[in-house]
């Protein structure tokens, strides 16, 4: 296979609101959408600047809350989400985990909108977790709110917030400048990072910085540009700390180090829940460079999976080479736990057995069967989908300096809130006493929702007495993953003499995603497995969605969000070969099956609401840009697909030439997606280009 | 069976333009004595086994897999990493193209793919599509049209600095 080429077609067709995704901020469907109320908090930098952050209570405290009020040791800055210095240094705080996403670049960026500052002159800084202690309400608060990467909500819960921020910022400058003239603030307009006065004087905004910091900050929101006014948000921006990537200089939880620390390789027990049996590390003692040989224990067999995936042998050494020689040097008998017969064949036996047996409804709207049974026609087809790794290019890995009363972790994280909440059961230190610094991060994809390896050093950690500094080899990755989960999906549709499809059915045997999950208790059993309300749902009169759980003992979990990929791509298969084995045509089947463009009910992640009209403009502007319907080559073919999820609107049409050895070569690949709102228009491109790739290097 | 007290012959190489000493265990591969002892860590590891190419640095400016390189392979070579690719602030041009072209995702993999970018420029000054093709190093984020483009402008920048 080779990719001939890709164009990215973005086409925001509904721009009404920031992204679709704006109203619902939940984190893969386990997160209820949280009304906040933030406060400002303005202070003196360091340097005698202007610094300006957020304090938000904690969830707990939500609407209505008051100020919180912090001890004073915790006003000592963590950092800022804007810094205005003397020497007119702009410096804005990165909330967020960057995997890649772009998000120490897009989150930024809101924030130097508002606070109206040539990009160009802006510093980006990483902020830390930001979790302190509240002395009244008693109990934690935020400093910069949501600051996981989890569910496509990065963006949709910064949008109004960090904009906010930087109006707010603003907003002090021009009451400073307003003082220093007594003029009113309302005559006074900004550009570049300047206050201007109607009569042409300037104050740079590093002269009012101080004065600005003295100020009593606006209680409640202030105005924001409108969207046409904007310099920043919508332009093309590229990632800001692109010259320390290409430098070797940009940091990655890998990279962390502290003085003393010892590094970690585990020898994990191969059998899922199993334990070990016999252990004989008299040769890896002897290895220089190795201090100690500990060993972690399993999780409760059957109990949820909330801290290591298995039991383990840690070899605790000066560094990666001596950890490795000494795990190589290990004798270890394990000793098999409950899961230790399943297999690829007794999956796939569970899986057919599954279909005989009663499954659970997602959704049924009118009568399948009677449809099935009074059709013209009914087509069936079968897709099954593997488990899958995440393979983040940068393998897990964590660094905990654990005291008796605080605790350091440095480590590439997706879940900074999780890890936070990990240690603190581990090892009773209140939260903010765990300080979490969040370096660059090589890839998540869904694999670092999970702490697992951040328990494994909080379990070495306490054994040894050290800061350590867990790594894992890529072997140990693709054994011990969060799976994407396996499924065998059955389709079928029923046909009226017309052609038009009067029934659809989609039946999944799958290994449920909520499994061992102790944050996923409210959810649905088929959750990450089944999408109820996708289409085609609400728009054939007999639609059954049925999930047919699959008992398997590999740990499972969110894979670049299993429901989109997991679903989309048997859905899309089907209504293309029904299409074909129809001899409809398969943009115009989808559009009939659209309709009209209204607004239809979407119950999972990415709701309340799906619009088909949306759907079917991504679905005509992708065939539109490939020219669909055009007379093609010999032994090149076009397909279609489209869907909607997380809030937004995907689809994509892929011109293949398949050789006569039967190899797909990829002529070209257009993508035409609604998101709504854009923050970053290179930074979606890079996104979209860059799901396309690994959605072919998945399916091909 | 490997005493406690190991001591080996020291191998004395260049990394960066400066003379290095190693007196380490010789199997050790050079991506962990350039991580762990040198603590250059813009080489970074992705897979062990010579495979993903994250770890590509330079051996006499020739590419090379570091994790599979041993340490007793490298007396008297020269070694150039990332760190060591650009001449103080000057970037090289393929730093440069893979900026303007906004080439990094998450960027893990972005110095392996540079150091084998510089090295197919060496010996093809003017790749074809079949010649980037022949980059094996791989990104889990998926930036190769856009690395593709930037071999070319790194390409396009040195011939015309060259003229």
């Amino acid at each position: 296979m080779s990719v001939v080429g890709i164009v990215g077609v973005v086409s925001a067709v509904s721009d009404a609101s920031a992204a679709g995704a704006a109203a619902t901020a939940s984190a893969a469907g386990t997160r209820p959408a949280l009304t906040r109320r933030e406060f400002l908090q303005v202070s003196v930098s360091a340097a005698g600047g202007l610094a300006v952050s957020l304090v938000m209570p904690a969830l707990a405290a939500a609407e209505g809350a008051t100020r919180p009020k912090l001890p004073p040791a915790v006003n000592q800055p963590l950092g800022s989400f804007v810094r205005i210095e003397p020497d007119g240094r702009i410096v804005i705080g990165a909330r967020g985990c960057e995997l890649g996403q772009g998000v120490r670049t897009s989150l930024p960026m809101l924030i130097a909108e508002e606070l109206d500052v040539p990009w160009l002159a802006v510093t980006v800084e990483q902020l830390p977790y930001g979790l302190v202690a509240s002395a009244d309400p008693p109990g934690v608060a935020s400093r910069y709110g949501p600051q996981g990467a989890g569910g496509s909500t990065s963006i949709p819960d910064a949008w109004h917030e960090l904009r906010q921020v930087g109006a707010r910022a603003r907003w002090l400058l021009v009451q400073a400048a307003a003082h220093e003239w007594r003029e009113s603030a309302k005559a006074l307009r900004t550009e570049d990072a300047h206050v201007v006065h109607p009569d042409g004087r300037r104050l740079s905004y590093a002269q009012l910085a101080l004065r600005a910091a003295a100020l009593i900050p606006p209680e409640g929101e202030v105005p924001m540009k409108e969207r046409s006014a904007c310099r920043i948000i919508g332009h093309p921006t590229r990632v800001a700390d692109g010259r320390d990537i290409v430098t070797g200089a940009a940091a990655y939880g890998i990279d962390a180090a502290l003085p003393g620390a010892l590094t970690v390789l585990i020898a994990r027990c191969p059998y899922f829940d199993g334990s070990l049996g016999e252990l004989d590390d008299a040769q890896a003692r002897r290895i220089p460079g190795v201090r100690q040989v500990v060993t972690i224990p399993p999780p409760r067999a059957g109990a949820p999976l909330d801290r290591n995936l298995a039991a383990g042998v840690a070899v605790v050494a000066d560094d990666f080479w001596s950890a490795h020689r000494g795990r190589e040097a290990l004798r270890i008998r394990w000793t098999a736990g409950p899961g230790a017969k399943d297999s690829s064949a007794a999956l796939e036996q569970r899986a057919a057995a599954a279909f005989g047996k009663g499954g659970l409804i997602a959704r049924r709207d009118g009568d399948f069967a009677a449809a099935r049974r009074s059709a013209a026609r009914v087509i069936e087809r079968t897709y099954v989908e593997p488990f899958l790794a995440h393979a983040t290019m940068e393998p897990p890995n964590a660094l905990i300096d654990l005291k008796a009363d605080r605790a350091l972790l440095m480590a590439s994280l997706q879940s900074p809130g999780g890890a936070s909440r990990m240690i603190n059961a581990m090892t009773g230190i209140p939260r903010p006493d765990i300080e979490i610094r969040l370096p660059r991060t090589g890839g998540g994809f869904g694999r670092r929702l999970e702490n697992d390896f951040v328990a494994e050093a909080v379990l070495v950690a306490q054994k040894v007495g050290a800061p350590v500094k867990v790594l894992w080899t890529r072997e140990d990755d693709l054994q011990n993953d969060f799976y994407r989960p396996f499924g065998v999906h059955r389709l079928g549709a029923a046909l009226d003499a017309t052609g038009r499809v009067t029934g659809w059915s989609h039946r999944v045997a799958a290994t449920a995603r909520k499994w061992r999950a102790a944050d996923m208790e409210d959810e649905t059993d088929w959750i990450g497995c089944v999408d109820r309300d996708g289409f085609p749902a609400g728009c054939v009169g007999n639609y059954l969605a049925e999930f047919l759980p699959v008992d398997f003992q590999l740990a499972r979990g969110w894979w670049r969000a299993p429901l989109p990929t997991f679903a989309a791509f048997p859905i899309e298969s089907f209504l293309d070969e029904l299409a074909h084995e129809a001899g409809q045509d398969p943009l115009a089947l989808r559009l009939v099956l659209l309709g009209a463009p209204r607004e239809l009910d979407y119950r999972d992640h990415g709701g309340p609401k799906f619009h088909t009209g949306r759907l079917a403009e991504v679905l005509r502007r992708a065939a539109r840009e490939i020219g669909f319907g055009r007379k093609l080559p010999p032994r090149h073919g076009v397909g279609l697909a489209s869907h909607f999820t997380h809030g937004g609107y995907a689809a994509h049409a892929i011109e293949v030439a398949v050789s006569r050895q039967g190899e797909l070569d990829i002529v070209r690949c257009v993508c035409a997606a609604d998101v709504g709102a854009i923050v970053n228009p290179l930074g979606l491109e890079t996104q979209f280009m860059g799901g396309t790739i690994d959605g072919l290097s998945t399916a091909l | 069976m490997i005493a406690a007290a190991e001591v080996h012959v020291a191998i004395e190489l260049t990394v960066n333009a400066r003379p290095a000493s190693f007196t380490g265990d010789p199997s050790m591969p050079l991506l962990w004595y350039l991580r762990d002892h040198a603590h250059l860590t813009g080489t970074k590891f992705g897979c062990g086994i010579g495979y993903c190419g994250a770890c590509t640095v330079h051996v006499d400016g020739v590419a090379a897999r570091a994790c599979v390189t041993p340490m007793s392979a490298l007396g008297g070579r020269t070694v150039t990493t990332i760190e060591g690719l650009a001449a103080g602030e000057a970037l090289h041009a393929v730093q440069q193209a893979w900026i303007e072209e906004d080439v990094p995702q998450c960027g893990y993999c972005q110095a392996g793919q540079i150091m084998a970018a510089v090295d197919l420029l060496k010996r093809r000054s003017a790749p074809t599509d079949a010649d980037i093709a022949t980059l094996t190093n791989l990104c889990r984020c998926g930036t190769y049209p856009r690395i593709r483009k930037a071999i070319r402008r790194a390409a396009a920048q040195l011939k015309a600095a060259q003229t």
